[in-house]
């Protein structure tokens, strides 16, 4: 553990964004977790991007649940709205929220023990009610705080530190977010920014529920040979179905693609999802596809990553719900309270 | 690229960058970590092992470290190593007995050194230690040589000269005082085993505009009248002075001018201000004594009245760069510059002068009239006669002269030895881990965010009287301590062990200058442009590592690095870790790597 903050000193040439922030403003405290924690480098994806979509602090609403991974907020966008939720809640908080107020950038973080486990409720119907949001998974496999025990995302056979064997089936969160209809779902690796970060941008520019499972060793209770998890495992049997280009509207995209292998989504608010392909002729506008893909992948012990599916026509639950559009906290005593001659109106109506 | 060797003594030591610029290489951030401590003592040894004079370079050094020093790339300012050092100077205990003894035993070698200035007193230093009879011949009253004479009074009392010089001779050193040596010949007739010439750059140049003759009574040059200021026969100027010149010596010449009766004193270069030679602070010292530095002026005549000079006449220049980046000072046009004055003082420069050296000894000259060196050895076309400080490649500074005089030193023993002078004693170099805990290291690893202390100076009204009263008070304990802190501590190396590495990225995340990045290896050119931030500055290695497990390579920018240790706390291996490097230069009697 770090007993003292960053130092403040920059670099001279240190890269600045649109808005004139440097990546160093994006950041929060420094980390408590372990040293080589998987999920710092997931905050350190999350600041990346942000700094990379110019997005303003304040415009960012994080919510987490109770672990190490929802710990994490704490660690990036230090200028950020936060609320650190009750285990396992964190959807519905978020859900609240985001009803309450539709112009915030909404951030969910989490655990496979808190969203698998103690959450596996709430995450389903944040999901299917089609929250406008960003959820992002860090999957490390066991439950760290508690030393190590294995958690519900745990593959059916792996080993723990100590060599026992899991004996329980595993639950899939990509699996299940795809069947529950989350419009942007995607796997990655802790390990592999250069895939993380672009999923993470194009997660917080899509409109509607975008899931990420981000696979994120547990260097001291999980990272060890026996492990499903480990570093050196999910890059043995990574199987990325293609490789993201997250380009903003204002970008010139510069790289040229053979015909082919190259696919292009529009999102609605114009930002553009490149989507290398990467061996297979993968559809991800395909729900039923990806799912199948999915399962035979992992039969085989492959570990899908990617964007694996995404649907750019998406609503949101506000949409849905035909909810105000102005943030409640705007509307004003005049507009909530119109008075009792608007009542009278309303009465004489349904008369 | 290929993996960096951090084995080869040059890796490490470039990344301390105070050190590396030091012609000495005095192990800067271990006498300012041993300061911040208290260990006076302990600091001014290490200094006066590698700088010989810690009180009077703490004082008048050119300061290569400090445009060097890594915080001046992350900061405003670098930190003020040469005012640390000063710091250990006053305040360390007796330190006589932890000076070294001479043998008992000599070794019947005898060694002349002609002038008694920095370079031949470290030549005599390093070889009386290890058993050779040193003769130092000077025509002065007391040794320093231009220490003493140039330097104004103010700025280094005449106590830290005599203190320092005395712990050099008191090692069983011959002085021979009011001693000119006028004939090389002689010298060498006189059968010495080596002789050694640290005779400095004792000639003024000379201003030759029309008359200049006719008013030499009140025109003087400016190294000759600094010396008779310095000895008591110069005791007052003139009201109003004309210094001509943008060297550290016209600083010298008009501030001493200011303090002795000089109201109207004024600095008049040919060149502009940023291009003068003198140091940033020299500059800014003299300007806050009231002296207004005039540039882009050259010097067209002295007016004066039957031979009482009554003031200068200067033609405005403007510079023109030529495609090569020469130089050259075209006339404006506009009208020359008459300035009234009563007296002016000439430091437009200095010059060898070997006058005493016959030329038909075999000693080779070369066109500029310096002698033909080789630049390692500092060995003569003669073999047993050997240079040093400015007598050798013209002027440079202190802490170069006795740079010099060690390398003399080594030079003199394995001549003496009969031992081949370009095979040189290597270096003694330490790396040790600073881990003491988890994360817990040896050395301050938090980063100072403070910005540079001001040296605390005596009131302007009572130094401007009194010449010899020391303007600078020096730091005390606490800003030497606080200022110390701002050291960040370079020699502390991050080492990095490419087999232990998981490629987490812990230590790209967390470096707080992102200086880390992982990436595939390539051509330096094109590795440079593709690290996390582009390394653009090509004077700072990039420590690069062994293919790691997934085909990529650390990459690490050494230019930015603050070595926090930050890197090391997160990484879960210990593929990181934070080790001192030590580096102590050779000393005169070490022997040789064998081949």
């Amino acid at each position: 553990m770090t007993y003292f903050a960053k130092p403040k000193l920059l670099r001279p040439d240190t890269p600045k964004n649109a808005l004139g922030y440097t990546r160093r403003d994006y950041e929060g405290a420094i980390s408590s977790l372990c040293a080589g924690c998987g999920h710092d480098s997931i905050s350190a994806a999350v600041v990346q991007a942000c700094f990379d979509l110019d997005v303003e602090p304040h415009r960012v609403a994080k919510l987490s649940g109770i672990g190490c991974s929802s710990k994490t907020p704490d660690y990036f966008l230090g200028n950020s709205h936060g609320f650190n939720t009750t285990h396992g809640r964190m959807p519905s908080v978020l859900t609240g929220a985001a009803l309450a107020n539709r112009d915030l950038i909404y951030l969910g973080v989490s655990g496979d023990g808190d969203s698998a486990s103690i959450g596996i409720g709430q995450f389903a119907h944040a999901m299917r009610r089609g929250v406008n949001m960003t959820y992002i998974v860090e999957n490390n496999g066991v439950y760290g705080l508690t030393k190590g025990q294995f958690s519900a995302t745990a593959d059916k056979g792996s080993k723990n530190k100590r060599g026992v064997v899991n004996t329980d089936s595993p639950i899939d969160l990509v699996a299940l977010a795809l069947q529950l209809g989350a419009t942007y779902v995607a796997r990655s690796f802790s390990g592999d920014k250069e895939q993380l970060i672009p999923l993470i941008k194009g997660a917080l520019r899509h409109r509607g529920p975008a899931f990420i499972d981000v696979i994120s060793p547990c260097v001291t209770f999980n990272n060890h040979a026996g492990s499903t998890k480990s570093y050196d495992y999910v890059r043995e049997h990574n199987d990325a179905v293609n490789r993201l280009d997250f380009i903003l509207p204002r970008d010139q995209i510069e790289a040229s693609y053979a015909p082919g292998e190259l696919r292009r989504v529009v999102q609605h608010d114009g930002s553009i999802l490149l989507l290398r392909k990467v061996k297979t002729d993968y559809d991800p506008a395909d729900r039923v596809g990806a799912m199948n893909h999915l399962q035979e992948r992992h039969a085989l012990g492959e570990i899908v990553t990617g964007l694996l599916f995404v649907d750019s026509t998406s609503e949101s639950m506000h949409r849905h719900l035909n909810t105000v559009e102005k943030p409640l906290n705007q509307l004003g005593d005049a507009y909530l309270c119109p008075g009792n001659s608007a009542l009278e109106a309303l009465n004489a109506s349904l008369r | 690229m290929k993996p960096t060797d951090i084995g080869a003594p040059d890796y490490l030591h470039k990344v301390v960058d105070c050190q590396w610029a030091c012609p000495a290489h005095t192990p800067v951030p271990e006498y300012i970590r041993l300061t911040a401590a208290g260990r006076y003592s302990d600091a001014y040894m290490i200094n006066w092992h590698s700088n010989v004079f810690p009180g009077i370079l703490g004082r008048v050094c050119d300061r290569p470290c400090e445009p060097a020093c890594r915080r001046g790339r992350v900061d405003a300012e670098p930190v003020a190593i040469c005012r640390l050092k000063r710091v250990c100077a006053d305040l360390k205990d007796d330190i006589r007995h932890r000076l070294p003894k001479p043998p008992a035993q000599k070794n019947r070698k005898r060694i002349a050194c002609i002038g008694a200035g920095p370079a031949s007193l470290t030549v005599a230093r390093d070889l009386a230690t290890i058993g050779y009879q040193v003769s130092i011949f000077d025509s002065g009253k007391s040794p320093g040589g231009m220490m003493r004479s140039q330097i104004p009074k103010f700025r280094l009392p005449d106590s830290v000269l005599d203190e320092e010089c005395g712990y050099i001779i008191n090692l069983g050193v011959d002085m021979h005082y009011e001693h000119w040596v006028n004939s090389l010949r002689d010298v060498l007739a006189a059968g010495w085993d080596a002789v050694f010439v640290g005779t400095g750059a004792p000639r003024g140049r000379e201003c030759a505009v029309p008359g200049r003759q006719e008013a030499a009574a009140h025109i003087h040059i400016g190294i000759d009248w600094l010396a008779n200021v310095s000895f008591g026969h110069t005791t007052k100027t003139e009201k109003r002075v004309i210094v001509l010149g943008g060297g550290n010596t016209a600083m010298d010449c008009c501030r001493s001018a200011r303090r002795m009766g000089g109201e109207d004193v004024k600095v008049v270069v040919r060149s502009g201000f940023d291009e003068m030679k003198a140091s940033p602070w020299e500059k800014e010292d003299a300007i806050s004594e009231g002296i207004p530095i005039l540039n882009m002026l050259v010097p067209k005549e002295f007016k004066h009245d039957n031979g009482k000079l009554t003031g200068m006449l200067f033609e405005k220049v403007r510079a023109e760069y030529d495609a090569k980046g020469r130089r050259s000072l075209l006339p404006t046009g506009e009208p020359d510059v008459l300035m009234e004055c009563d007296e002016v003082l000439i430091a437009i420069g200095q010059e060898n002068s070997f006058p005493w050296i016959e030329r038909d000894i075999g000693l080779e000259f070369d066109k500029w009239g310096l002698p033909v060196l080789n630049p390692t050895t500092l060995q003569s076309s003669l073999p047993n006669v050997f240079f040093g400080g400015d007598a050798a490649f013209g002027p440079k500074n202190i802490i170069t002269a006795v740079a010099h005089g060690h390398e003399a030193a080594i030079s003199i023993d394995r001549f003496c030895r009969q031992r081949d002078l370009l095979r040189r004693p290597s270096p003694l170099t330490n790396l040790v881990s600073q881990k003491m805990g988890i994360h817990e290291w040896s050395y301050d690893n938090n980063v100072s965010e403070e910005s540079r202390r001001k040296v605390p100076t005596k009131t302007l009204d009572k130094t401007l009287l009194d010449i010899k009263l020391e303007l600078e008070i020096g730091f005390d304990p606490f800003l030497a301590c606080a200022e110390a802190d701002r050291c960040l501590n370079c020699d502390i190396a991050t080492v990095f062990t490419d087999k232990a590495c998981i490629e987490c990225d812990a230590c790209v995340d967390i470096c707080p200058t992102e200086c880390i990045s992982f990436t595939a290896n390539g051509e330096e050119d094109d590795l440079r442009g593709r690290l996390k931030v582009p390394a653009k500055n090509r004077d700072q290695a990039l420590y690069v590592s062994d293919t790691l497990k997934t085909g990529r390579v650390m990459v690490k920018d050494e230019n930015i690095c603050l070595h926090c240790g930050m890197c090391a706390e997160r990484c879960p291996t210990g593929a990181w870790d934070m080790r001192k490097y030590f580096y102590k230069t050779a000393a005169a009697g070490a022997e040789a790597p064998r081949k």
